[in-house]
């Protein structure tokens, strides 16, 4: 194995501890990223856009301030990938959308400008569905990302390109936003970690908004600490979010390294432990569970009566919103814009410019959010979809009165292959159902590597659920079950991942460049 | 449940200002229906002794002074995504058309 090929494979964490003692430089990391997403990204088309220019002067800056005695955070110098729906100085951000091609904002989010400040070394923006609306990333209209398992297969959406770049070694880190599973999800499907933190844990500013009330940023990555470390850099309250929670957080990083299931009371949901779920899921998420109990924790079955609804409520929410957030694409002040012939009103070059710009998928979801939200309507759908939220989160009240923790698979299948739901989008919507209760209900949820399903080798994640601001938990559980399961297989589930530098060739010679 | 009928989609892609082509519009309608008929579920639970939620996290109003801050765009910065522009302005086409 090369330097650069073991550099890339480290985790976060322990590519930080080589940093800190000097052992490599930050600008040897980020050329070795920069290197193997030359190599393999002609497959997977994880990223849209890569600054290989910029990471490098990045990375220098770090370097420069480690050798100079200056005070660094704990990731100074790690390489990150970022999700296309944040915004970024002096990069293309396009959330996967035609109606955003070549957009460069003038402003960071605020999860990127703080891991700027912490001295992470961004190296690019992520594909994902357009306006993160997909559970697969066939809706990006740039082209679907290849999960690096199997690249005839999804890598899960909306963050397929946040998780495949993580899995692919092609960053160690990444950010995602899930505003009903798109960070938990694509773990679930290529063998990684995703977090959704609480809601209003992360600021918002700066991620373009697909369901202000669902969405949430969070961390993607390889391994529990190290979701855990890029939380603690960027949760905190934010005055430009109104949403964001005023209250300090405890480190996440420490829950990771005390994890311990001792004594912890886990409830499985009943409603989620059904025939619905591939037999393989079900094996894997079941062994995990009788490992944690063996170990000290207690599993109990609860109740859920109410997540049956969950998806339904969340397909009138989030369009809903939706339809009212994508108003501001209105050819005027930034993004696309297309006169028609012979010229036209401004709401017909508006009219005309969303025509253009918006793939199938958007403009579904936007007509249903106008239908929700119409006169006549509105009590039955958008009403009615608001009091089932309540019900949802009542079902968590009463779940959590009971256990500390809620254990589900995270969700129904494994990676499935690329076109096969593309035209039933009902099909396409049942991937959250065991995701979209915990954006409903604002709670936080992670998805962590629970093996392979032996019918078909492909990962399998399992997912847990704390009640709202008691991350820390999740990062207890998913801390302590990682351990447990790494040592059975000794080592990592992501080893096990195919070596995607054998594809390169076939890809190129497929045209698949 | 009501029908949804091509004349609604139309009306609808009118309001959310989408210049949807009539094959988009057919194609729209179908499922529009589909995807109503899977959600309206959400009426036999949502009884009227429930109260809605609207946001996940209960906050009161958040209240700011309202000063300038320095972290606010400057005129050019606003303008630098803008599709046409005259000066410190976003330049638009008529906003009413002949027959108005």
């Amino acid at each position: 194995m090369s330097h650069s090929d073991e550099l890339i494979r480290l985790s976060a964490a322990e590519l930080a501890r080589r940093l800190g003692r000097g052992e490599v430089s930050s600008v040897e990391a980020t050329q070795a990223h920069l290197d193997r997403i030359a190599a393999v990204d002609g497959a997977v088309h994880a990223f849209l856009h890569v600054n290989a220019e910029g990471a490098l002067r990045a990375a220098a800056e770090v370097d420069r301030a480690r050798a100079a005695g200056e005070s660094l955070g704990e990731l100074a110098g790690v390489p990150i990938a970022i999700k296309d729906v944040l915004v970024t100085e002096g990069m293309p951000s396009t959330s996967g959308s035609k109606i955003l091609e070549g957009w460069i904002p003038p402003y960071d989010a605020t999860p990127v400008r703080k891991v700027r400040e912490a001295g992470l070394v961004p190296l690019g923006k992520t594909n994902m569905d357009e306006f993160a609306m997909g559970s697969s990333t066939e809706h990006s209209a740039y082209g679907p990302t290849h999960n690096p398992w199997d690249l005839d297969r999804i890598p899960g959406g909306s963050g397929g390109g946040s998780a495949a770049s993580v899995a692919a070694f092609e960053a160690p880190l990444a950010l995602g936003s899930d505003t009903g599973g798109s960070i938990r999800q694509p773990a679930h499907v290529t063998g990684t970690v995703g977090v959704k933190p609480t809601y209003g844990a992360v600021s918002r500013y700066g991620s373009i908004a697909l369901a202000s009330s669902l969405d949430q940023i969070g961390p993607v990555t390889r391994t529990v600490l190290d979701a855990a470390l890029l939380q603690d850099v960027i949760a905190g309250h934010d005055p430009h979010d109104s949403t964001s929670i005023a209250e300090p957080w405890p480190s996440m990083a420490e829950a990771v390294r005390r994890a311990d299931v001792q004594g912890l009371r886990i409830g499985v949901v009943k409603e989620l432990d059904t025939d619905g779920f591939q037999a393989g899921v079900r094996q894997r998420f079941h062994e995990s569970l009788e490992l944690l109990e063996r170990n000290g924790a207690e599993i109990v079955e609860v109740e859920a009566p109410n997540f049956e609804h969950a998806i339904a409520a969340y397909y009138l929410i989030l369009p809903a919103e939706a339809s009212s957030n994508l108003a501001k694409f209105d050819s005027v002040r930034f993004g696309l814009r297309v006169t028609p012939q012979g010229g036209g009103t401004v709401e017909q070059v508006m009219a005309a410019s969303r025509e253009a710009g918006f793939g199938p998928e958007v403009k579904r979801r936007i007509i249903l959010g106008t239908y929700a939200l119409s006169a006549g309507y509105y009590d039955a759908y958008y009403g009615s979809a608001q009091k089932v939220r309540t019900l949802v989160q009542r079902d968590f009240d009463q779940a959590f009165a009971k256990v500390d923790v809620l254990a589900t698979p995270t969700a129904p299948t494994t990676a499935f292959k690329l076109g096969e739901k593309l035209d039933d989008p009902l099909a396409m919507y049942l991937n959250d159902i065991a995701t979209i209760p915990a954006n409903l209900a604002g709670v936080p949820g992670i998805s962590l590597p629970a093996g392979l399903a032996p019918e078909d080798g492909l990962p399998v994640g399992i997912q847990f659920l704390a009640p709202a601001r008691q991350d820390a938990r999740l990062y207890n559980v998913g801390g302590a079950l990682e351990r447990l399961l790494e040592a059975e297989w000794g080592g990592p589930l992501i080893a096990k991942a195919p070596d995607l530098s054998t594809h390169e060739l076939t890809a190129t010679e497929e045209g698949a460049l | 449940m009501p029908e949804i009928s091509a004349e609604q989609v139309a009306h609808l892609a009118n309001l959310a200002r989408i210049a949807l082509t009539e094959e988009e519009i057919a194609h729209l309608t179908t499922e529009l229906g589909q995807i109503m008929q899977a959600v309206e579920q959400v009426n036999q639970v949502a009884t009227p002794d429930v109260p809605p939620t609207s946001h996940p996290i209960p906050m009161q109003n958040v209240f700011r002074a309202d000063v300038v801050t320095d972290d606010v765009l400057s005129p050019e910065q606003a303008l630098s995504g803008a599709p046409e522009r005259d000066g410190d302005r976003f330049v638009v086409s008529a906003i009413l058309g002949e027959e108005q």
